[in-house]
């Protein structure tokens, strides 16, 4: 099998994901939703006192992506497995961690790239200051690939089982900890004026080797759980 | 298959594991009750009291083990589970999980008994102490663990999904670790809930050692207890398992 070859099977698959995803836009626009009401509830459970929110909105803005992230995933695989597709995949000739590269791909883009977007917004309504928005900003681009990544793995095991979605938050979100402890941290130090590089540095490596070891775990999951 | 030696290779036939489980559990039982019987007679009775903590600190002779074991447990139960998978050898699926019950307990033992050690010495139950931290998400990861265990209906599928989840576990370990102390001191600095003990006497020592090896052993009994009994529900319609209860049976 050729490069082209493979790189055809990548992108037709990356875009006929981006195609349903478009198609869906509503389903697509649920856990965004989530993230902006989860976010708005903190203030009216605590004080709206400005200081209060500046020091909560780091560790508040993440945990929200977490679980918006956790809402979003079970969708990866959730429809493909309904309907055979997922199965047609695993017999193609190409390599399956690839293609569950590809579909990680189509995810991030269709709920972490969003979450991108939206943070500011809410960064604004918690109070945090400019000079946080670029850390912000840098730790969910390099985060949400990671929760992506990982997630994947959780949605692999579980896509056949009933009550999946409970079960997956559970074997999950021990495993996103350290990225909401990094990513988290880098905020809140960038708010008190701190260096926040090592701390973009240990999310920039944590997503390398996220995306080098988790295709393949999830295309060893897919196999077990299709068997 | 030249991997496994002769021996290992027969000893994995559920047949002869059954056996061999029943026999190293009732040794390993025994051993176990021997040394916590001599450990507890030290620890408690016949070592000295810490010179700042008094008598609290002979909680650690149950505690640090039960922490140690809590780690150890994890190692065993992922390489176990991912030896099962690749070579498909059913006592080893068996041994893992077996393990994972046992694994949640004595974690669940290391965290309770930290609060109970926290209470005299910090002043309160809990604190957000990276070790304290780190043994609370490894109790989730047992508690994950033993979910998609239970989850999965189909015997074959359930033991190679969590074998994969406990890889995946085992890597994340460090990662979890490692960043929760970071976040810790980044958070509190050096407080003196960092319980340092850079020279632990020899009498205090030898009494934590004994009861270690304790541990250890009780896990065993423990352990081969389960799995047998795992081994025995993999196989109920097997030709050695109604022989076996046959025999049994009939006496």
């Amino acid at each position: 099998m050729n490069e082209a070859r493979l790189g055809t099977a990548f992108v037709s698959l990356l875009r006929r994901d981006l195609m349903l995803a478009y198609r869906h836009r509503a389903q697509m626009l649920n856990p965004l939703l989530f993230f902006v009401i989860v976010v708005s509830l903190f203030p009216l459970g605590l004080d709206p006192e400005p200081e209060l929110l500046h020091t909560i909105a780091p560790g508040v803005i993440w945990v929200a992506a977490l679980l918006a992230a956790m809402l979003s995933l079970d969708s990866m695989f959730r429809s493909d497995f309904d309907d055979g597709s997922l199965e047609q995949l695993l017999l193609t000739p190409h390599p399956l961690p690839l293609l569950v590269l590809a579909k990680v791909v189509a995810h991030w883009l269709t709920s972490g790239l969003p979450l991108l977007v939206l943070a500011p917004v809410l960064g604004v309504l918690l109070n945090l200051g400019s000079e946080s928005l670029f850390p912000l900003l840098a730790t969910l681009a390099l985060g949400t690939p990671i929760l992506s990544l990982i997630g994947s793995i959780g949605v692999a095991l579980t896509v056949g089982l009933r009550g999946g979605g409970v079960l997956l938050s559970l074997l999950i979100l021990p495993l996103y900890i350290p990225v909401l402890i990094f990513a988290a941290n880098a905020v809140g130090n960038a708010g008190a004026g701190l260096d926040i590089t090592g701390q973009l540095a240990f999310l920039g490596s944590l997503l390398a080797l996220a995306s080098a070891l988790a295709p393949l775990a999830t295309a060893a999951a897919l196999r077990i759980s299709l068997n | 298959m030249s991997i496994i030696p002769n021996w290992l290779y027969r000893l994995s036939s559920p047949k002869n594991f059954y056996r061999f489980a029943g026999t190293a559990s009732n040794w390993c039982g025994w051993i176990a009750l021997f040394l916590f019987v001599i450990g507890l007679y030290y620890g408690l009775i016949n070592s000295p009291p810490d010179y700042q903590q008094g008598d609290t600190t002979r909680i650690m002779y149950v505690h640090v083990p039960a922490a140690w074991m809590s780690m150890f447990v994890y190692m065993v139960m992922a390489i176990s589970a991912a030896v099962g998978m690749i070579w498909r050898i059913k006592a080893s699926t068996a041994f893992a999980n077996a393990s994972a019950p046992i694994g949640a307990m004595f974690t669940a033992l290391a965290l309770a008994t930290g609060m109970l050690w926290g209470k005299p010495m910090w002043g309160t139950y809990w604190v957000w102490d990276a070790r304290l931290t780190s043994e609370l998400i490894l109790l989730f990861l047992y508690l994950g663990y033993m979910a998609l265990q239970s989850a999965i209906d189909d015997r074959e599928t359930a033991a190679r999904a969590t074998a994969i989840l406990a890889l995946v576990g085992m890597v994340n370990i460090p990662i979890i670790h490692y960043s929760v102390e970071w976040w810790n001191t980044l958070h509190q600095g050096a407080t003196v809930t960092k319980l340092d003990k850079p020279s632990i006497h020899i009498s205090m020592l030898i009494p934590l050692l004994i009861m270690a090896v304790a541990f250890k052993f009780y896990y065993l009994s423990n352990v081969f207890r389960r799995a047998r009994c795992e081994m025995l529900e993999r196989e109920q319609d097997k030709l050695w398992v109604r022989e076996l209860l046959g025999e049994n049976g009939s006496e």
